[in-house]
């Protein structure tokens, strides 16, 4: 079987979509040159894809855009976020991986995306840059960087983050005397933001940001399955709740069961008594 | 500006997911409803454009009959009418879905820009908004966090990690967007009322054959862990700090 693998310079989830691609056939691996235009960029993929039984790429923005534009064109079905191929029977995630759905995929070429994190990163392989004819449909016309202040809630090594319980927006200042100490960035749940406490940029979940930190600290979060789907990635949860039922601590690593306006300062005094300051 | 917004039914799943015995759907028995949460924006932006630029905001879903309450939703916040595609309640693949879209788009004689969110919160396939772009041949613009509808052109931007990347389309256009373009109001009373009120129309296509056909729903492994109780309130803290120490966190 052959296959068509798109895959994006320096990019850790294209080299985990390799190591799926691989499993499937013969990968011809193409990356495209120029200023991102979604559209056009899918049609240089189509023509390149002339023959080939499948077409992958990381389940990433782009991964996921450029394969339904492809999709669309050729008017075949698209699988995105695979984690498993069994001849055309795909497992793929729902939920932000709450929950997986497998499905039977009967288009030709198989068109799918890889979901990241859910396979081994590849050796990087020999890639061909494809150049897109403009088509006049809508491309990035700059990039503008963005003055971040504080640390990034995605790269973060900590992230202290505060849900429901913590009541107001005024309550929020124990979460960031506890992150400044930590070096760590401030996060929320989405209770949070909707209540227009903190601004979405400091939102963990499935509509917010998804998280990789060594330590994951959960201040008042119940933890609902969309708020999960972006606090997994931490390798360790903490979660500070009231409720000792509460469905975070079935995510969690450890535990503290009490009141976080009580337990939050506590430890930020322990910590400054620790170093001595 | 006539804009559509297309939006979605989906269960409020809270903290644990439960399957139904066939393993086709979530069980939604005791659950609420919500529109997923980058179409609530998706509804507050064309409201917005409409107030202070005038025109019309029409809300479309394919779904049961139930989704009609996500339609009044939008209503109460300020969408002026609402057009049910009917299902029998089973999910319909995106193909299917995008195609019954692209039917009603033509029957209503087409839109100025037509909204969708960026990937539903249950399916997550990524694609409807696309497909409708390229069925009806407009442009497309994804993920977007911020839009600026201007004459005859819409600027828009989307995170590219750390910046921000622009562009720019013509109308009419397709856009998706993400939660955090904006903070969607929360309906008044007399909004609910209103919306009770206004015109909703009802399509029923048939339902044609799953390209992508769900066989059945599986919950993740790993689920389930045993958290260590460090301790109860304040007293916890050196427990707590001792392990962040060993975590090399702090």
């Amino acid at each position: 079987m052959s296959v068509l693998l798109y895959v994006e310079p320096n990019d850790e989830l294209s080299l985990q979509a390799l190591t799926l691609a691989r499993g499937l056939g013969d990968v011809r691996a193409v990356a495209l040159e120029g200023a991102y235009q979604p559209a056009a960029w899918a049609a240089a993929l189509a023509d390149a894809a002339q023959g080939a039984d499948a077409i992958v790429a990381a389940g990433s923005d782009r991964g996921n855009e450029l394969l339904a534009h492809v999709a669309a064109r050729l008017d075949q079905p698209f699988a995105a976020n695979v984690t498993t191929v069994d001849g055309d029977v795909v497992t793929r995630v729902r939920w932000g991986g709450s929950l997986l759905e497998e499905a039977r995929l009967h288009g030709s070429p198989r068109i799918l995306s890889v979901a990241p994190h859910t396979q081994p990163a590849a050796e990087p392989i020999q890639v061909e840059t494809l150049t897109a004819a403009d088509d006049g449909s809508p491309r990035v016309l700059e990039r503008v960087e963005e003055s971040t202040g504080g640390v990034s809630l995605r790269d973060a090594k900590v992230v202290v983050s505060g849900g429901r319980g913590v009541g107001s927006a005024e309550g929020f200042a124990i979460i960031e005397e506890l992150a400044g100490l930590l070096g760590a960035a401030v996060g929320c749940s989405r209770v949070v933001t909707s209540a227009g406490w903190r601004p979405h940029t400091d939102q963990v979940g499935q509509t917010g940001t998804k998280i990789s930190a060594d330590l994951y600290v959960a201040c008042g979060i119940s933890g609902a399955t969309q708020h999960i789907a972006g606090a997994k990635g931490a390798k360790k949860i903490l979660a500070i709740n009231n409720d000792p039922e509460a469905p975070i601590l079935a995510s969690a690593d450890y535990a503290v069961i009490g009141d976080l306006h009580e337990i939050v300062p506590a430890i930020s005094a322990e910590l400054r008594k620790a170093r001595g300051t | 500006m006539k804009i559509l917004v297309c939006v979605k039914r989906v269960p409020i799943t809270g903290g644990k997911i439960v399957l139904t015995d066939d393993e086709q759907e979530i069980r939604t028995l005791h659950l609420g409803f919500a529109i997923s949460p980058h179409e609530e924006c998706a509804v507050e932006e064309a409201v917005r454009i409409v107030e202070a630029g005038g025109g019309e905001v029409v809300v479309l879903t394919v779904g049961p009959a139930e989704a009609e309450e996500q339609l009044r939703d939008s209503m109460a916040i300020g969408a002026d009418r609402g057009i049910l595609i009917r299902t029998d309640g089973t999910e319909w693949d995106p193909q299917a879905t995008a195609a019954a879209i692209v039917d009603a788009v033509r029957a209503e004689g087409g839109f100025d820009l037509i909204l969708f969110g960026n990937e539903s919160a249950d399916a997550g396939n990524y694609q409807v908004g696309i497909r409708v772009a390229a069925a009806l041949g407009l442009p497309v613009v994804t993920g977007l966090k911020k839009i600026e509808a201007g004459e005859g052109r819409v600027r828009c931007e989307r995170d590219a990690g750390g910046a921000r990347d622009v562009y720019e389309a013509p109308l009419p256009a397709v856009l998706t967007v993400l939660e955090g373009l904006n903070l969607p109001r929360y309906p008044s009373v007399p909004g609910r009322l209103r919306a009770k009120s206004k015109p909703l129309a009802v399509l029923e296509p048939a339902r044609p054959a799953s390209k992508l056909e769900k066989l059945r729903l599986v919950l993740p492994a790993g689920q389930g862990k045993q958290a260590e109780i460090l301790g109860e309130g304040a007293a916890a803290a050196p427990r707590v700090v001792e392990v962040m120490q060993q975590l090399g966190v702090a």
